[in-house]
């Protein structure tokens, strides 16, 4: 979860660089994105960050499927889901990442109010998407299914809480931007940095429809 | 590439390294950023990959001479038969921590020295990619460590083996906090191995010299990169491992608990998953350095670079389909166990490549005996036995035979020790002039060298004979009852291994006077000590803050030699051509008139900081995980409003010197 902690770092750092391009310390400086690879480092090492994420859900996500069927006779996926529910709120997060493009289209058109309100939504909808996971997890938990229940439960509270935690610091880093761009506070490509911001929360939404089908879709 | 504005035309400088005229940035009132370039503040508030190489190298060292101690209490405890130096509870947490921390608070950050120092060097860069990043990745291994460590005093230390395998590291089993320090420490050095590993990668890739394509990469930067990729893909596998060991440990979840029906084999495979690829990135950076190393000693290019390229890379990919061969005891099925043991045998050619790579760059060489060669023959000779061995556990059914005895410790231990730390101090000794300007004794080098190998064959060898008679790994006593008879006899070849730990000892120790000595005698070592061949060399020693004056541009492989040196191409006969010094010149008489260099921050090691806060919040008092967290949140907020480039006004290092002793002026370009 601390290795979230990393993402507006690398939104910001290299910024600077790529918006003084005529300092010529680099002799292909001049350029647009002055690196060998043409791919600005904020970009690279954010694909590079979410690579490793996928080997963490990766991870997690193994350990459900070991688990999903160790669990007691009445308190297991086929018992507990609420599919319909889920859906729904599996459908607002994907509608979020729609809103996220809108962002990221605005912001590369500079049309600063634009982008302001589709971060907003975008945001809303991660937030009731949070919210409807809250939810989830407390019918569920007032059905007999703690934590420690069973090795479905752990498992499975584990996987999705992951993601949820996921989900909330992308929230976070939505509102920040809103918040600093209004202060005109964002350092550097300001384009850039909502693009990064865009990017990890695509990837956020990806990550959700793999466990919405490995783990509800799929009956045990 | 990001980088601060060097005030050129009018040099603020009026002594050595004290700069005036520097004006705080006024821009953000509290969150003013740190400006001194001197004293303890310019090293705590540092992003300069230089000083951050130099802090990981020694706090590095620091904690090789506590896995150190722990190793020689170890041995102290097996010296004779039934051994009364260590309890027994004692006795475990002491092989836990010793290999943990020689495995994560050693090698790897030592590595992680090498890298950030050089690597920037070695393609031609002013910086890291992200050198706020930089900083925050040491502060997380120092702090990690620091956190580690405490469990000493606060309840005792982990004593569950390095492995922590589960069911046995339990609450029930490991009731004090030991294991929740361990779980909650690594996890913190590993959030400075994936931001390290993210930071190179980019800078790897994204920041080479002009004309510095991927194959023209000195090789040490290549086996970095390799490394870099097994870290951020092995990181995040651990990191489950270990969540989940937090969650049964801390939260009452089962994930490991046999009795409510887990299976214990998880955690086995996700730290084999992670645990094998992390052998690789123990040994891999140390072949980097003995790469290096070899040919310019041999005086011959490296002999095959593509293949010791590719091979590097085929062990990075190949890496990952072997884990299981460190569970063929635990009933894998025989499918399984074939798959991964013809797996384990195949990885063994590209191993056994660059050293027939290695063998041959020597072979018709002009051998330079340094202590830097040797060092690296050593690696190349002791490694071959621990690589032997190893291949010897690919065959399951012996390596059934010798699961969990000291065999397996002698292999590990000649792979580790006769691999990466031969290498370690190989770097030492070649780079040393490089990086504090002056050369290690070589008298007192020669010492280190055959001291150090003669106690680690001491020590480690007899550990195959003791493994191979029977002797179980972590067992805390033998008697001599039961030690046998003759040659095998247990107690003789215990003893000899004793008194191997000490004499290794010594020879570590030989190193520490070196430096010791080394630090205080005057002379400078020349600019190019060893003939050598890698941009690292193209610049002044130690080299400036921004390391080159010009960006060269490069045209090959080994581009500092083929300035030095031009091939006749008939004879094949080398002329010398210019002068370490005189390709030095040239590069200055072409100086970049406004260099940026990243400014120093105090956010990095306040993020850090907050991390073993929330660390011994969660072990002892859930509040401090709220302060944690605040502390998280206020730094990274204060950490994204600052630019990692102060402007102008905010933060002027110290001009050209050169500019002060009447050296040659340089052209100025007419934009400030
Ligand atoms: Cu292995």
């Amino acid at each position: 979860m601390s290795d979230l902690a990393l993402q507006p770092t690398q939104a910001s750092e290299d910024v600077h660089a790529a918006g003084h391009d005529d300092h010529g310390s680099h002799d292909d400086h001049g350029l647009v994105h002055a690196t060998s690879t043409g791919l600005s480092n904020n970009k690279l090492g954010m694909w590079l960050f979410l690579g490793s994420e996928c080997l963490l859900f990766g991870g997690l996500i193994s350990t459900y499927m070991l688990y999903r069927g160790r669990h007691s006779a009445n308190l297991g996926p086929d018992q507990i889901y609420d599919i319909p529910f889920t859906s729904v709120s599996s459908f607002v997060l994907l509608m979020s990442s729609l809103t996220m493009v809108l962002a990221v289209t605005s912001a590369q058109r500079r049309d600063e109010r634009r982008m302001n309100l589709w971060l907003t939504i975008t945001a809303l909808l991660g937030a009731t998407f949070v919210g409807g996971q809250v939810y989830e997890f407390t019918s569920f938990y007032h059905e007999g299914l703690g934590f420690t229940t069973s090795l479905f439960g752990s498992s499975f509270y584990t996987l999705t809480g992951f993601h949820g935690v996921h989900v909330t610091v992308g929230i976070i880093m939505l509102m920040a931007l809103v918040g600093i761009n209004k202060r005109g506070r964002i350092p550097g490509d300001r384009a850039e940095v909502v693009e990064l911001v865009g990017l990890y929360w695509h990837f956020v939404d990806i990550i959700w429809i793999l466990i919405f089908t490995l783990v509800y879709l799929i009956p045990s | 590439m990001t980088i601060i504005e060097r005030p050129s035309l009018t040099p603020v400088v009026a002594g050595s390294g004290v700069s005036v005229g520097v004006k705080p940035s006024q821009a953000y009132g509290s969150l003013r950023r740190p400006v001194s370039s001197t004293g303890w503040r310019s090293w705590v508030f540092t992003v300069d990959h230089k000083k951050l190489g130099i802090m990981y190298g020694a706090v590095a060292m620091f904690f090789f001479l506590v896995g150190g101690v722990e190793a020689l209490l170890i041995r102290a405890q097996l010296a004779g038969p039934n051994g009364t130096v260590l309890s027994a509870g004692l006795y475990n947490e002491m092989f836990t921590m010793h290999a943990t921390t020689m495995v994560f608070l050693f090698v790897m950050p030592m590595a992680a020295g090498f890298a950030n120092y050089l690597v920037p060097l070695q393609i031609g860069a002013r910086d890291v990619a992200f050198p706020r990043m930089n900083a925050f990745g040491f502060w997380c291994f120092l702090f990690g460590g620091i956190f580690l460590n405490t469990s000493w005093v606060l309840g005792g230390a982990a004593d569950g083996g390095w492995f922590m395998y589960q069911p046995n590291a339990n609450a029930l089993f490991s009731p004090s906090h030991g294991i929740d320090f361990w779980g909650l420490g690594l996890q913190i050095t590993g959030i400075a191995s994936l931001t390290g590993a993210l930071n190179l990668i980019v800078t790897i890739l994204n920041m080479r010299a002009p004309g510095m394509k991927l194959m023209k990469m000195p090789i040490f930067t290549w086996m970095i990169l390799v490394v870099q990729f097994l870290l951020v893909f092995a990181i995040p596998v651990i990191t489950v491992a270990l969540f989940l060991l937090m969650f049964q440990r801390a939260f009452g979840a089962t994930f490991f608990d046999v009795g409510a029906g887990a299976d214990p084999l998880l955690w086995q495979h996700l730290f084999w998953i992670f645990g094998h690829p992390e052998v690789y990135i123990l040994v891999l950076p140390s072949f980097g350095i003995v790469s290096e190393v070899l040919p310019v000693f041999s005086r011959k290019p490296l002999f095959g670079y593509r293949f010791v390229v590719f091979s590097g890379a085929a062990i990075g990919f190949t890496g990952w389909g072997v884990w299981a061969h460190h569970m063929f005891a635990s009933g894998l099925g025989p499918v399984s166990v074939a798959v991964f043991s013809m797996s384990t045998m195949l990885i063994a050619i590209p191993t056994g490549v660059k050293i027939v790579n290695w063998t041959l760059t020597l072979w018709g060489g002009k051998l330079w005996f340094t202590t830097a060669m040797m060092f690296a023959i050593g690696l190349i000779v002791e490694f071959t036995i621990g690589g032997l061995s190893g291949v010897t556990h690919a065959v399951a059914p012996s390596d059934t035979q010798q699961t969990d005895t000291y065999y397996i410790v002698a292999h590990f231990h000649y792979v580790i020790f006769g691999g990466a730390v031969l290498g370690i101090f190989s770097g030492f000794y070649y780079w040393w002039p490089k990086i504090f300007g002056k050369r290690l004794s070589e008298k007192i080098g020669k010492w280190n060298f055959w001291v150090t190998i003669i106690g680690m064959n001491l020590t480690f060898g007899p550990m195959h004979i003791i493994g191979l008679q029977g002797q179980p790994r972590r067992m805390m006593n033998w008697t001599e009852a039961r030690a046998g008879e003759g040659f095998f006899n247990l107690g003789f070849w215990n003893r000899v291994s004793s008194s191997g730990a000490f004499i290794l000892a010594c020879g570590v120790g030989l190193f520490l006077i070196n430096v010791i000595v080394t630090t205080r005698k005057a002379e400078k070592a020349p600019l190019d000590p060893w003939d050598a061949r890698s941009l690292e060399w193209m610049t002044s020693s130690p080299p400036k803050e921004h390391n080159f004056d010009s960006i060269p541009v490069v045209h090959s492989l080994d581009e500092f030699f083929h300035r030095k040196y031009e091939e006749n191409h008939e004879t094949g006969e080398l002329t010398k051509v210019a002068t370490a010094e005189e390709v030095l010149a040239d590069l200055e008489a072409h100086a970049d008139a406004h260099i940026h260099m990243p400014s120093p921050s105090y956010w990095p090691i306040v993020l850090a900081l907050a991390l073993p806060i929330m660390g011994y919040g969660i072990i002892f008092s859930r509040i401090l995980i709220v302060v944690g967290g605040l502390l998280v949140l206020l730094s990274m907020f204060a950490w994204t409003l600052e630019p990692s480039v102060a402007d102008d006004t905010d933060y002027d290092p110290p001009g050209d010197p050169r500019a002060d002793d009447g050296g040659p002026t340089k052209e100025l370009a007419t934009h400030v």
